[in-house]
């Protein structure tokens, strides 16, 4: 067997890479975690979260991905801060160049995760901190009172709008589809919440403001007419977009870029595996995240041991 | 509260922050705040490793509305360096430390 630095190097530390984590140092593989932030990803800007198994309340992001890198810890899983720049992939010693320096190791989880997705509209970087935000939990309590937008149809936008009525006096969403894509059960909730305006089948073609963003421009896509929205924020999840640019092609992306993985989450390269948001799966949950990681683990840990034959 | 870093509130800002010789930055945060808690830590290891050349300090927005109000600041967290009562650089969201530490050495 070559020498090199680790068994297994886990790229990110949300729940795919904590979870992948707990397994490899429970199978007491030689393992290090790589988190360019800290333990956490999206999960931290979630504001509750009441389908992961185990918490009959629901339970906020911060407390569950916290609790998950204690048990990680706890186990022995090694957590370092540190950002992988570039990596090398192809040969039988994987070479993962960091901040600090390259480090090798026999197997690599990438588990980087995901980001929100921008509306790409003029005006969203300018007023980005100053009107526009990504993080109901983080952004919303300043709108105590007020009129905001928000964009999406889906899991994130529902969820995260029925938080904003938490605070402001109104909130616009804005989606661009006649119905919502969210679970039911956020559906009904949004639909009976008074709060909540729905301006459907329309997109955000502009922002503007003059010290502070204090309206959005909104056009139907069914009609073509357009119209002015005063508001004093707009939040935005209309999706997400992988954490795989550093990866360039040393593994098979999908045409969106996300990591193409198997059954047993394996890339298209041997002792490369994949697990959580940043891999092509129907389904981008904490619930998926965590069992694509388990299995993740299990397959480097086989393929570990297969080198050693 | 964490060695290093110097709590300011809406009556000590102008003082601490804006009369400061030394260049400062703020951690604009609130206890609600995931991302904030999740940023702390490493503003925490930039004053172990910067705090002779800047002053760091945070602000709880929740507490303090008027100093982030005055710097249009709707959005946490978001650092701001100030040197001689000046805004020089403005970070929103989560960034990683290597980012911090460019900023930290650009205003230098």
């Amino acid at each position: 067997m070559e020498k090199v630095d680790y068994d297994l190097i886990i790229i990110g530390g949300g729940p795919a890479g904590l979870t992948a984590g707990i397994y490899a140092a429970r199978a007491r593989l030689n393992v290090v975690l790589f988190e360019k932030l800290v333990p956490g990803g999206q999960i931290l800007v979630t504001d509750w979260i009441e389908n992961y198994p185990g918490f009959p309340e629901g339970i906020s992001g911060v407390d569950l991905v916290g609790k998950m890198a204690d048990q990680a810890k706890r186990l022995g899983l090694k957590i370092e801060s540190n950002e992988v720049v570039s990596l090398n992939l192809s040969g039988k010693v994987k070479k993962i160049n960091l901040d600090s320096g390259m480090v090798t190791a026999h197997a690599v989880i990438l588990a980087t995760g995901a980001h929100p997705r921008k509306l790409e509209v003029p005006g969203e970087d300018a007023f980005y901190g100053r009107g526009i935000s990504f993080c109901a939990t983080c952004d919303g309590p300043f709108y105590r009172n007020k009129t905001v937008a928000a964009v999406g149809g889906g899991d994130t936008a529902v969820q995260e709008t029925l938080f904003l009525t938490k605070f402001a006096r109104k909130v616009y969403l804005i989606h661009r589809r006649d119905k919502l894509r969210a679970a039911k059960i956020l559906q009904e909730r949004a639909l009976a919440n008074e709060k909540i305006e729905f301006v459907w089948n329309s997109v955000i073609t502009h922002i503007g403001g003059s010290d502070g963003l204090d309206k959005i421009f909104v056009k139907n896509v069914k009609t073509g007419e357009e119209k002015e929205l005063a508001v004093d924020g707009c939040f935005i999840w209309v999706g997400i977009l992988p954490n795989t640019g550093f990866l360039g092609d040393s593994v098979k992306l999908d045409e969106y870029g996300f990591v193409i993985a198997n059954n047993n989450m394996e890339t298209s390269v041997p002792g490369v595996f994949a697990a959580g948001d940043g891999r092509n799966t129907p389904l981008r949950q904490v619930s998926t995240a965590v069992g694509d990681a388990a299995i993740a683990a299990f397959s480097a840990e086989h393929y570990i041991e297969s080198l050693k034959n | 509260m964490s060695e290093g870093i110097l709590e300011v509130s809406d009556s000590s800002f102008d003082a601490e922050v804006m009369q400061s010789e030394k260049p400062v930055l703020v951690d604009f945060w609130a206890p609600w705040c995931g991302p904030c808690k999740a940023i702390g830590p490493i503003v925490e290891e930039l004053a172990g490793e910067f705090g002779d050349k800047v002053k760091f300090t945070k602000c709880n927005v929740d507490d303090n509305p008027v100093s982030p109000g005055k710097f249009g600041i709707k959005a946490i967290p978001t650092l701001i360096f100030f040197k001689q009562g000046k805004i020089v650089d403005q970070i929103t969201g989560m960034v990683a430390k290597s980012k911090l530490e460019k900023s930290i050495n650009g205003i230098l």
